[in-house]
């Protein structure tokens, strides 16, 4: 073939390769079981869980206070009943929703860019269901009676609700969580099989083999291992979707003015993606650069990722727009009122930041110069995390605020605990973040080999480079 | 002969998913029946192509996923019409559709721990000891390599002959597998 040509495979390589060239499935099961099964660990690890756990420290001061004074140490009052807590807890459950996404919904579009960044993007999905867990379960103010939300045969006569969305959230919340927790599992089990058979200390050849379960690369075994792994990705796609969709149920069917809207269940799925896949970035390009995996996370992963936060970033703008438009086409003036205190209100300023985070500061990334630079990307991701945050801001407490008679009305202001509440829970999520990262494979490696080109002279024995295979062989 | 470990198998180890299709294909059409390929990653073809045709876990998820249907809408009609009913403003008890985002949940919920479950339990695992770990090459199914491995309770099974012919099939190495 002539050398241009050559030259000119590399360049489309370079841009749009899922995997850098010349791996083996030997090299690339040793460079990614390397990260784990290493007695070294980079210094931006360290760096990393050090954040994650000082921060943690803010949490388990705040839980323990707050268990013994109450509630009332967070900034809630009456009309403003959910305050941090719910923000908080809508914040990270969106979160979490990319990586349901990201290993369901694009596994079943065949988008096998996915293969590099769903392991961690469900660890992600783990952690941020995790803290948002927390949120609603402390805010019951006795959280040791919370399993009465569940319908548990008691001595009382009493059963939850099943009218109520909130109770609609329990059930929508802990299936999430475990169908994540499953999704997981079932991803690592040849991974952990891998770990077994390479790690070189006894102890750790046990945990990873009774992890591992025995697996063994059957074939037949693969067979129902891969008829699992799709229908469980079948099932994960619906329930996302549900998911946030009866999170929003929880403002959607109250009857408060700028709750009480249908277009609620859409634009919260789209602001999870948006706000998940806004997460994803923010975390793996610091964590791409400390491993050395850009072969692994290449641009493209990090161009498509971006394009996903795009488009999911214009659903939310126009779920703003039509909330706006909608204020003012109803005639109703309850609801008219509520969109016009929103930009013009005591919390303008947070409306006003929301639109610049989530609308017009995602704009950069039309430009092919943004998506290319991982700094600029980054920093947009990051402040679409901030956006996202904002947004239910504006949606709770400044519907709350102004109740339907002027002497009802009140202020919001979260107080010390609701940020070190705050701040605990990002804590928590770094601190198992950096923990699975170092314990477990955060890229799916049997994934990674099935994406290897095939054929006799892709897998050269070492010592000759294997050909440059072309883009999406 | 009765000095020996008993024979579990003989296991060809190949380098690549493609020689271990057409090594799979061979053993089945010339005969062989009880074997088992082993791979890093699931190859396409290669559970049809040693004779496995199905598995029966769609069907288990799809009966889960009913059972669950009906388990969550039965609960929410037993606590709400049957062991606690509440007039609120003579609104029907039955209150169907606030009903479905729970059965919906459980649905879910049944057909997913089913397929995990299911997959987990109808592969045998957790097993802690099989024969084939015994072959020290073993760890690199996990790794960058392939395995057929032709078992000892095979009616065609015969020590010399079936190693003649997995040699035949170009591995890098045939070796035993004791039980």
């Amino acid at each position: 073939m002539a050398a241009d040509g050559h030259e000119h495979a590399a360049r489309v390589q370079a841009h749009s390769a899922i995997i850098g060239p010349g791996h083996t499935y030997g090299s690339v099961t040793d460079k990614l079981g390397e990260i784990v099964l290493t007695t070294t660990t980079p210094r931006g690890w360290f760096v990393g869980f050090a954040l994650g756990f000082l921060l943690l420290q803010l949490f388990f001061m705040t839980v323990p206070y707050l268990i013994f004074k109450g509630v009332g140490i967070w900034g809630i009052n009456i009309p403003v009943g959910w305050g941090f807590d719910i923000i908080n807890f809508v914040w990270w459950i969106g979160i979490g929703h990319a990586g349901t996404l990201i290993s369901a919904i694009l596994l079943l579009l065949r988008q096998e860019w996915r293969t590099s960044i769903n392991r961690f993007a469900e660890a992600m999905t783990l952690f941020a269901v995790s803290c948002a867990g927390l949120f609603p379960l402390l805010h019951t103010g006795r959280p040791w009676f919370a399993y009465w939300l569940l319908p548990i045969p008691n001595t009382l006569p009493l059963w939850p609700q099943p009218r109520s969305p909130l109770v609609w959230d329990v059930f929508a919340v802990t299936t999430y969580f475990t169908v994540s927790l499953l999704f997981w599992y079932v991803g690592l089990i040849p991974d952990l099989a891998t770990f077994r058979d390479r790690a070189k200390h006894r102890l750790l050849q046990i945990t990873y083999g009774v992890l591992a379960l025995g697996w063994r690369g059957s074939a037949i075994h693969w067979h129902r291992y891969e008829t699992a792994y799709l229908l469980l990705a079948g099932l994960a796609t619906p329930l996302v979707v549900s998911v946030h969709s009866v999170v929003s149920f929880d403002f959607a069917v109250g009857i408060v003015p700028g709750w009480h809207s249908t277009i609620f269940p859409p634009y919260f799925v789209a602001g999870a993606i948006y706000s998940g896949f806004a997460m994803v970035l923010t975390l793996t390009i610091p964590i791409r650069k400390i491993y050395g995996l850009e072969d692994f996370i290449t641009m493209r992963h990090l161009r498509n990722m971006a394009n996903v936060m795009l488009a999911t970033g214009l659903i939310v703008a126009y779920g703003y727009l039509m909330e706006a438009f909608m204020g003012w086409f109803s005639g109703n003036p309850y609801e008219g009122y509520a969109q016009w205190n929103r930009m013009t209100g005591p919390y303008a300023p947070i409306y006003w930041t929301l639109i610049l985070c989530n609308i017009l500061v995602p704009q950069a990334l039309w430009s092919d110069r943004v998506k290319r630079n991982v700094p600029a990307l980054f920093v947009v991701a990051f402040i679409v995390n901030v956006g996202m945050w904002l947004e239910r801001f504006v949606i709770i407490p400044v519907s709350l605020h102004r109740d339907f008679v002027p002497s009802a009305w009140g202020m919001y202001y979260p107080t010390f605990w609701d940020w070190t509440m705050f701040l605990g829970t990002i804590g928590l999520f770094l601190s198992l973040m950096f923990l699975f990262i170092r314990g477990l494979p955060m890229i799916s490696i049997f994934e990674i080999r099935a994406l290897l080109p095939r054929g006799e002279k892709a897998q050269l024995p070492p010592g000759r480079q294997a050909p440059t295979p072309a883009a999406g062989a | 002969m009765s000095l020996a470990p008993p024979l579990y198998g003989l296991m060809a180890e190949f380098d690549t998913p493609e020689a271990v299709l057409a090594a799979a294909r061979r053993a089945y059409a010339r005969g062989y029946r009880r074997m088992d390929a082993y791979t890093p990653f699931p190859v396409e073809g290669l559970s049809e192509a040693i004779g496995f045709q199905h598995t029966c876990l769609p069907l288990l998820v799809l009966i889960a996923g009913l059972v669950g249907a009906i388990v969550g809408f039965a609960s929410q009609y037993y606590a709400t019409v049957i062991d606690y009913p509440l007039n609120v403003g003579g609104r029907p008890l039955n209150s169907w559709p606030s009903y479905i985002p729970i059965t919906f949940e459980v649905v879910i919920l049944f057909a997913a721990l089913t397929a995990v479950v299911g997959m987990i339990a109808l592969n045998g695992l957790p097993m802690p000891y099989h024969p084939v770990f015994n072959v020290p090459a073993f760890s690199g199914a996990s790794r960058d390599r392939f395995f057929l491995c032709i078992e000892a309770t095979d009616p065609l099974f015969d020590r010399e002959a079936t190693q003649r012919f997995l040699e035949g099939l170009g591995p890098r190495e045939v070796s035993e597998v004791e039980q």
